[in-house]
C-alpha cells in the first residue's frame, strides 16, 4: 500500500512543467547572495591572489575553478605544483584532501533526491558538492517540494560557480594595477577561511584535535621529508586524531 | 611527469584534469553510488574526515609559514601572529568566520605597512 501511494504522488508531483523548474533553479540561483555566498566569492579573490602569485595563468585557474570546484583540493594542487611533485603525487595529494567529500554526498542524497531522481542527474549535481554548497543545501533543501529539489540545488550549485570563476577572471584582469601589499593581503585570505570555516564545521571533537596535528606536524615533516610532508601531516595528524576519538568513545562506553 | 615536463599548451590541462578533477569527482561520484549504504556516524567516515582534515590543516601551516609571493619576504612572526590573532578574535566573536579573517588582514597589513 505505502510503496503504491509513494508512486503515485512521485507521478503526479513528477510533472512538474519547465517553468516551474526554472523558477526553482532561479530561487537557488538568486542564493548567491548571501553571507556564506559572499564569504566565499572573498575568499575566491584570495584564491586567485595565490594563484597569480604561484605562476599560473588566468585560463588554467578559471578551468581548475570549474572541474575541480573545492577550494581546498585547487589550494593543495597548487602547492603540490609549486613543490615540483609528479603528477601521481598531486593526485594522491589532492585525492586525500577531497575524501570528505563522499561522506557530504552520501548525507546530502536522501535530502536531494526524489523517488524518481536519475543517477545521472544526482552524478552531475554531485559535482557542486563542497563545503558551501552542502552547507546551503543541508540548511535549506528540507524546506522545497521534494521534486523540485534537484532544480533548486542546481540553481546554487551553477551560480556558484559560474560567478566564482568570473570572480577569479576578474581579479587577473584586475591584478596588473594592484600594488604589492594587496597581494600579501589576498593570500592571507585562503588560509584564514580555511582556518576558521573548518574549525567550525568540525564535526567530533576528532576533527579539531585533527586540525591541531595537522597544524604543528607540517613544520616537522616540512624539515624532515620535504617532498611528502603534505601527505605524511595528513596521514599521522589524521591517525593521532582517530586514536584520540577510539579512546574517548571507549571511555564514554567503559562508564 | 611534473607541471613543467611538457611545454604543450595543453600539458597543464591534463595535469588539472588528471590531477585536479579525477581526483575530486571520483569521490563525489562514489558518494552517489555508495549512498545509503554507508553510515554517516561510521567509524569508517570518521577516520577520513580525520586525514581529510589533518591534510587541509598542513596546507593552512605551508601557506603561513612558507607562502609564495609578495607574502614571502614578509617577517614569519607576523604572518604566524596576525592568523593566530585573527582565530582568537575569531573565537572570541562566537566563531565569526567574517570576524576572525578581517582581523588577521587588519593585522597582517597593519604589521606590513608599519615595517
Amino acid at each position: 500500500m505505502r510503496d503504491d501511494r509513494s508512486l503515485n504522488s512521485s507521478s503526479d508531483s513528477g510533472t512538474y512543467d519547465l517553468a516551474t523548474r526554472l523558477r526553482w533553479f532561479l530561487r537557488g540561483a538568486s542564493r548567491i547572495f548571501s553571507v556564506p555566498a559572499i564569504l566565499l566569492m572573498s575568499s575566491f579573490v584570495g584564491f586567485a591572489g595565490l594563484a597569480i602569485e604561484s605562476g599560473m595563468k588566468i585560463e588554467q585557474t578559471v578551468f581548475m575553478t570549474i572541474v575541480i570546484w573545492a577550494l581546498p583540493a585547487k589550494v593543495v594542487l597548487i602547492g603540490a605544483v609549486t613543490s615540483g611533485a609528479t603528477l601521481p603525487a598531486a593526485a594522491l595529494a589532492v585525492a586525500l584532501s577531497s575524501v570528505r567529500l563522499m561522506p557530504m554526498v552520501v548525507a546530502l542524497l536522501p535530502e536531494l533526491q526524489g523517488p524518481r531522481t536519475r543517477r545521472i542527474t544526482l552524478l552531475f549535481l554531485s559535482h557542486f558538492v563542497a563545503v558551501t554548497a552542502w552547507v546551503m543545501a543541508m540548511e535549506e533543501l528540507h524546506k522545497i517540494p521534494r521534486d523540485l529539489r534537484t532544480s533548486y540545488f542546481a540553481g546554487i550549485g551553477v551560480v556558484l560557480v559560474g560567478v566564482n570563476a568570473l570572480v577569479v577572471a576578474i581579479v587577473y584582469m584586475l591584478s596588473a594595477s594592484f600594488p604589492p601589499i594587496v597581494f600579501a593581503a589576498l593570500f592571507m585570505l585562503t588560509p584564514m577561511y580555511f582556518l576558521t570555516s573548518l574549525w567550525r564545521s568540525a564535526r567530533e571533537k576528532a576533527g579539531q584535535i585533527a586540525m591541531i596535528a595537522g597544524l604543528v606536524l607540517f613544520p616537522v615533516f616540512h624539515a624532515l621529508v620535504p617532498g611528502s610532508d603534505l601527505l605524511l601531516t595528513g596521514l599521522v595528524g589524521g591517525v593521532c586524531a582517530f586514536m584520540f576519538h577510539r579512546i574517548q568513545r571507549n571511555r564514554l562506553e567503559a562508564k | 611527469m611534473t607541471w613543467q615536463s611538457l611545454p604543450d599548451w595543453w600539458w597543464p590541462f591534463v595535469f588539472i584534469l588528471a590531477a585536479g578533477w579525477f581526483a575530486t569527482d571520483i569521490w563525489r561520484f562514489l558518494g552517489v553510488f555508495i549512498g545509503g549504504r554507508i553510515r554517516e556516524d561510521s567509524e569508517v567516515l570518521v577516520f577520513v574526515r580525520c586525514v581529510a582534515t589533518a591534510l587541509v590543516a598542513a596546507v593552512i601551516a605551508q601557506l603561513i609559514l612558507f607562502p609564495t609571493g609578495e607574502l614571502a619576504s614578509s617577517p614569519i612572526w607576523l604572518r604566524v601572529g596576525a592568523a593566530a590573532g585573527g582565530f582568537a578574535v575569531y573565537l572570541v566573536a562566537g566563531k565569526r568566520v567574517l570576524v576572525g579573517v578581517l582581523a588577521a588582514e587588519v593585522l597582517l597589513v597593519t604589521g606590513l605597512l608599519a615595517l
